[in-house]
């Protein structure tokens, strides 16, 4: 194809070809992609089931934090009346988005899994102060929903596993604890089922990645595509396999190099 | 009775000129300047369209239906920007400059020949701004002029990469405009008329008189090459190579008068195709349905659809091909496409004083393109081997064999084959 002198108007056919595929593109403020299962985007404190704060006021996040956007200070629970279930809560907590570059270390720091991260980043504030978020509107509210700004855009799915879930990589990649829960319940949606990556039966629902793949794929050229895809080409693919060579040879399509 | 004026007929008006005349003139001229306007108009939108569907993208679509205002967006834009000009230019030339662009772009569309006749009110005139006897010439001319437009004002610039443009730009579009006016000569041979209408209504009989097919693909091609290096648009559009030059000869111009360059552009690339419909497809013949009273609207449907399909593909060279380097850019003009086009016209000449005339033509052709062939050999060894005087553009400053010496350790044998 390649030595043929028409392969001049290849770029032509190709372009001409694109006309008609599918854009890769979206027309971004209206409509958005779905966001990786773990975008790292705007924070939220989590709580426990019972409504208390899973935060103990340790610090640890912003020591951690290479911004050093994170400000905490601890205080002893009040006896008749406990904030979290720990001997202390936090009881100021403050992050400022003009310097959290989204590294997650926090979230990986917490003992608690008190600091997780939502999917939703697009939030554009006016002055410094709304920069400033305090732990009045860093915490869930009462139903485990991320308390939403109205300088946030919130869209579907940004605010969905956004607890301590977020963490659950199976440690080391170790087979044997893929599916394990090893993290607390929250507020409003009990404990979270472990999410099956590693062992090839992916669960779409749970990692929401689904969209993506398939927006992507329909974008693909044919030879591309991955087997297995399941269209009925690969399945005439895959019948193909199975046929044995000799009559491969007298049969199939001739190679032509 | 002297009223009654065929402008095609009487193009010095010796019957005289009535306020008649002077309105139909004032009419075409105006009409013909918007509808020119609002082609720019779309023909940027469909360029941006098109190139985004192409690749993939979606294209403007905020503004207006389809995003079909979204140029009128960006020259709202432009006309609010602060307009610059740079300390070291030259403030005449710099403002002259624009305009030197847009009006050429302007005026040669007031020789193409938008539609048949229409008799309005016992007056019967042409869909054509101008006819003059000159007729195609001022195509050449003014796209000479515009030469001027592109040169100067990378030279009132005072910055060196506009510079180096627009002499790029004025080397490219000269060297170019010979192999458009050797393929324009094969057509005025073949119409035997310079004006645009002539020309048009010799291919009115049928497809088999279009010139694209009666002079052979040949000059067509040329032409289509020529135009579209004369037009600085891709593949040819090392004027404006953003990779090398910035914004190349606009690269200081802000506000209207970038907005001029851009709407001259465009309209360049309209005029252009409308050119190319008229010299080669017949401009607006075609078929027409006998319905009385809208006849005359057919023949402008079909000039449109047939320049519409050459502004797609200027679109489509956009999208499919990569720039060419500069150097390649020169030599395929002077070593290709002028003998080709000289040649052909020669072919062609000789067929139509007789058939023996044209064989003996092609055959000096046949025996010239040898010679220059073999010529070619001779010069491309001397560019590339031993004697040559200058280092090819983009060759490794030393042989490959003297590098692999150096490169794999053998630095001594190296040296001594200098």
């Amino acid at each position: 194809m390649a030595d043929s002198p028409f392969s001049f108007f290849n770029g032509f056919k190709l372009t001409f070809q694109h006309l008609s595929r599918p854009r890769v593109t979206s027309s971004y403020p209206k409509e958005k992609r779905p966001k990786q299962p773990r975008q790292h985007g705007r924070h939220v404190l989590n709580r426990y089931e019972d409504g208390m704060e899973k935060c103990i006021g340790c610090e640890l996040c912003a020591g951690v934090c290479p911004a050093d956007c994170i400000y905490v200070r601890g205080l002893d629970n009040p006896p008749d009346h406990p904030v979290s279930p720990g001997e202390r809560y936090g009881y100021v907590y403050e992050i400022n988005y003009l310097r959290c570059i989204h590294c997650d270390m926090c979230v990986e720091a917490c003992p608690t899994e008190a600091i997780t991260e939502s999917k939703m980043f697009e939030f554009s504030f006016t002055n410094r102060a709304d920069a400033i978020y305090t732990k009045a509107e860093l915490v869930v509210d009462d139903n485990g929903q991320p308390q939403r700004l109205p300088w946030e855009d919130w869209r579907e799915g940004e605010s969905d596993m956004t607890s301590g879930w977020m963490r659950a990589t199976a440690p080391a990649g170790n087979a044997e604890y893929e599916g394990v829960v090893q993290w607390s319940g929250d507020l409003g949606v009990g404990i979270r089922a472990g999410e099956a990556g590693q062992n090839g039966e992916r669960d779409d629902a749970a990692t929401g990645s689904k969209q993506l793949r398939d927006a992507f794929s329909k974008h693909l050229l044919p030879e591309d595509v991955p087997l297995g895809r399941n269209t009925m080409k690969d399945r005439l693919a895959k019948l193909k396999d199975m046929v044995p060579e000799p009559l491969m040879d007298r049969w199939g399509p001739k190679d032509k190099s | 009775m002297h009223l009654v004026l065929f402008a095609a007929g009487d193009p010095l008006y010796d019957n005289g000129v009535g306020w008649a005349v002077l309105a139909i003139v004032a009419i075409k001229v105006l009409v013909a300047f918007g509808a020119l306007m609002g082609a720019v108009t779309l023909m940027i939108w469909f360029e941006r369209k098109l190139i985004s569907d192409m690749q993939s993208r979606i294209g403007p679509q905020r503004w207006g239906p389809f995003g079909l205002l979204q140029t009128l967006a960006d020259g709202i834009k432009l006309f609010f920007k602060e307009d610059l000009i740079p300390n070291q230019a030259d403030r005449f030339v710099f403002k002259l400059a624009p305009y030197l662009a847009l009006i050429p772009a302007l005026l040669t569309f007031a020789i193409v020949p938008v539609g048949g006749t229409v008799t309005v009110a016992s007056h019967t005139f042409l869909l054509q701004v101008a006819d003059p006897p000159i007729g195609i010439l001022l195509l050449l001319a003014m796209s000479g002029i515009s030469v001027y437009g592109v040169m100067l004002a990378g030279w009132s610039s005072g910055s060196k990469y506009p510079l180096l443009s627009s002499v790029r730009a004025s080397a490219q579009m000269i060297s170019y405009e010979a192999a458009l006016g050797m393929t324009i000569v094969t057509i005025v041979l073949a119409t035997g008329s310079l004006s645009t209408h002539d020309i048009v209504t010799a291919q009115a009989h049928g497809v088999w008189h279009w010139n694209v097919l009666r002079l052979g693909l040949v000059p067509f091609a040329v032409f289509l090459i020529a135009i579209t290096a004369e037009l600085n648009r891709p593949p040819f559009d090392v004027v404006e190579a953003e990779s090398e030059l910035v914004g190349g000869f606009h690269t200081e111009y802000s506000s209207l008068r970038f907005a001029l360059f851009f709407l001259a552009e465009f309209m360049n690339t309209i005029t252009m195709s409308a050119i190319m419909v008229t010299l080669f497809f017949g401009g607006p013949a075609g078929w027409v349905p006998n319905i009385p009273h809208i006849r005359w609207v057919f023949p402008i449907l079909w000039f449109l659809g047939k320049t519409v399909v050459f502004a797609f593909c200027y679109i489509w060279f956009r999208a499919a091909l990569p720039r060419m380097r500069y150097d390649q850019l020169m030599s395929f003009g002077w070593k290709r496409l002028i003998p080709l086009s000289l040649g052909w016209m020669l072919v062609v000449a000789g067929f139509f004083v007789n058939k023996s005339w044209g064989f003996a033509m092609a055959a000096l052709v046949l025996v010239a393109s040898l010679a220059l062939t073999r010529s070619f050999e001779i010069g491309a060894t001397r560019e590339q081997g031993p004697e040559s005087v200058l280092p090819v553009v983009g060759a490794r400053p030393m042989s490959a064999e003297k590098l692999r010496a150096v490169t794999d350790g053998d630095v001594e044998s190296g040296e001594e084959e200098n």
